[in-house]
């Protein structure tokens, strides 16, 4: 429960309403190792303390970065602050995606929508520092508009540009300066037609999760091949103070990372 | 096992009282009810059958400070403000109670462990009483609670005109030393006798053989999804009063309070029959009480079994069932859910 100190070194502005940041230790170090898909909890002492997930990749031994959102009263604070700022922070937290097992030698298909990118980030960049260990990455990404993209300039100067990597982008309504795909993720999901061998990870609103793991089932994909991360109100992180659970599991201790065969053996509360 | 003269007890708390901390359960003039209370001379133990608030306020206080923090400009500095706990000695815990505090254990002591509680722990001596007159609102023997024969440290029985005492961990070897010079040995006759007595009339409760038959992980789905649950969080007002008297309900908030020159973060008794509890910025998944009255018997009766070995998160102390405005409890929803699963 006793946090560290992280530094805020850089705040990058994503999108109009999503800003990612760079968080170091006093020592101007990582404050902790983590795996990709688990998550930390932040705070402003006196303003609150939220799970985040971790975005940056492990494979990046310098610093931490959280993509956040502002939506709340600890996400409006944390945007309006300035390089520089001290807040708290503790963890690594949960489960992370299975990329040493299941995941290996795999072809990987990430679907995400919105900030929805955000938690899933950390393991593309992982498959991507370690690609011998895994088959091709396949990635379809939507938002509301171009403007809304997160990491846009990595996905095409970085993502884009690798071999054996595939990068689906899309948005929801024509705009002025897009030539590429538009329409909602799910749809373009079924567009993009990946082969059964895929095993996926999707993140996204809870619409485009509903929607876009009925058109995989229709297309052949077993719940057993799709995994999901998820969110909910967290206060220790650890699976004592009660109130994150769905069911039986936690999702700050048992998840956040489920596959779908496992949330349907649990309660449709979430 | 050994005996005292009851006349003797103050002698008894009295001597312990002047080793360590003493609490026990006792008439508050200025609450009106029995409370588990500090000792000091002339104070006498309740009649009462049990504390009107559980026992689990001695490991896992109602409010408790996590951590400290100084702000200055864009600096935060963080003090740890736990300090070493002294040893402290709870008598009179009743067998309902003494149970709770293992199931408490299976949340805190779970890796990882919450050292606030286990400091807490680790300096108590729990000493148990046997009851000889359960109500009928107790149903501990539904989760094979014996109430003539207590967990604990060390356990007491209150026949005729002795107290008997008996150690059951090296804690309570300590704490029957520490007593000796008041106290003979004796046989455990009379104990025995009491205890068969007590048995019967436990045999006889009305909800002591509460069948929980079924309530179990596998059935998780098909209890959730139940009708009834409609019906039984009708009148549900949402007030908290269950939750807070129960001795294994252990939801917690953590919360930021501002100081003159800093910030300090507590926990706090939260209450799965709140409306905020799950509250986020983007929504809640537990919108309509019937959701939140759900997940307090779901997380005692299902969840709680499912994760634990089939321990459920009741000992039948029967503290809701006395307690609930609208006189609806653990017992009413066993018996209305019982059908789903059998």
């Amino acid at each position: 429960m006793i946090p560290k100190i992280g530094v805020v070194t850089d705040i990058r502005i994503d999108t109009p309403d999503i800003k990612t940041f760079r968080v170091v230790g006093l020592d101007g170090k990582k404050v902790f190792d983590h795996m990709p898909g688990q998550c930390a909890m932040l705070s402003i002492p006196g303003v609150g303390e939220a799970m985040f997930s971790i975005t940056s990749s492990p494979t990046n031994t310098e610093y931490m970065e959280f993509s956040i959102k502002k939506c709340g009263c600890l996400t409006t604070w944390l945007h309006a602050m300035d390089v520089g700022q001290q807040i708290t922070i503790r963890g690594p937290y949960g489960k992370h995606f299975p990329v040493e097992d299941e995941f290996k030698g795999k072809d990987i298909l990430v679907i995400a929508g919105g900030v929805g990118l955000a938690p899933v980030r950390s393991v593309v960049n992982y498959i991507r520092a370690k690609r011998q260990d895994y088959g091709k990455l396949k990635i379809i990404y939507g938002s509301r508009s171009k403007d809304d993209l997160l990491d846009y300039k990595e996905i095409l100067e970085e993502w884009m540009q690798d071999e054996g990597v595939e990068v689906h982008l899309t948005i929801d309504r024509p705009q002025e300066g897009w030539d590429g795909h538009v329409g909602f993720v799910p749809n373009y999901v079924k567009e993009v037609n990946p082969s059964l061998n895929y095993t996926v990870i999707m993140c996204g609103p809870p619409i485009m999760i509903k929607f876009s793991l009925a058109n995989l089932k229709e297309m052949g994909f077993a719940e057993t091949q799709v995994y999901t991360t998820m969110e909910l109100r967290m206060k220790c992180g650890v699976g004592k103070c009660g109130r994150c659970n769905i069911g039986s599991k936690y999702v700050c201790k048992d998840g956040p990372v489920f596959r779908f065969d496992q949330l349907d053996a649990l309660p449709n509360e979430y | 096992m050994r005996k005292l003269p009851i006349d003797q007890l103050s002698a008894l708390f009295q001597t312990l009282d002047e080793k360590e901390a003493l609490y026990i359960p006792a008439d508050d003039p200025a609450a009106g009810q029995a409370r588990f209370m500090r000792y000091r001379e002339g104070l006498e133990m309740t009649h009462a059958l049990n504390t009107v608030r559980s026992a689990k306020d001695f490991f896992f206080p109602q409010t408790e400070n996590l951590v400290d923090f100084k702000l200055k400009g864009k600096e935060i500095e963080i003090i740890d403000p736990r300090t070493e706990h002294e040893d402290f000695v709870i008598f009179g815990v009743r067998a309902c109670d003494a149970r709770s505090f293992t199931i408490l254990d299976k949340v805190f002591l779970a890796d990882p462990v919450d050292t606030y509680y286990q400091s807490r722990r680790e300096h108590g001596t729990i000493v148990t009483l046997a009851c000889t007159q359960p109500e009928e609102t107790c149903f501990c023997t539904a989760f094979g609670i014996d109430p003539a024969a207590p967990e604990g440290d060390a356990r007491c029985w209150i026949e005729g005109d002795s107290l008997y005492m008996e150690a059951l961990t090296e804690k309570g070897e300590k704490f029957l030393d520490s007593v000796k010079g008041l106290t003979s040995e004796c046989g455990d006759e009379a104990v025995r006798a009491q205890q068969e007595k007590t048995r019967k009339i436990a045999e006889d409760l009305p909800f002591g053989k509460l069948n929980l038959e079924g309530f179990n992980g596998e059935n998780m789905l098909k209890l959730f999804d139940s009708k009834e649950w409609a019906s039984l969080s009708q009148a549900c007002l949402g007030c908290g009063t269950c939750t807070f008297v129960c001795p294994t309900c252990q939801c917690y908030d953590i919360r930021d309070f501002k100081t003159n020159d800093g910030v300090v973060r507590f926990r706090c008794w939260d209450s799965c029959m709140y409306s905020d509890f799950t509250k986020m910025a983007s929504g809640n998944p537990r919108l309509t009480q019937l959701e939140r009255f759900r997940q307090r018997f779901m997380h005692k009766l299902v969840y709680f079994p499912a994760n634990n070995e089939g321990e459920y998160g009741c000992v039948g102390c029967g503290r809701c069932l006395a307690k609930c405005p609208i006189s609806m409890n653990i017992v009413k929803v066993a018996k209305a859910l019982a059908e789903e699963v059998r």
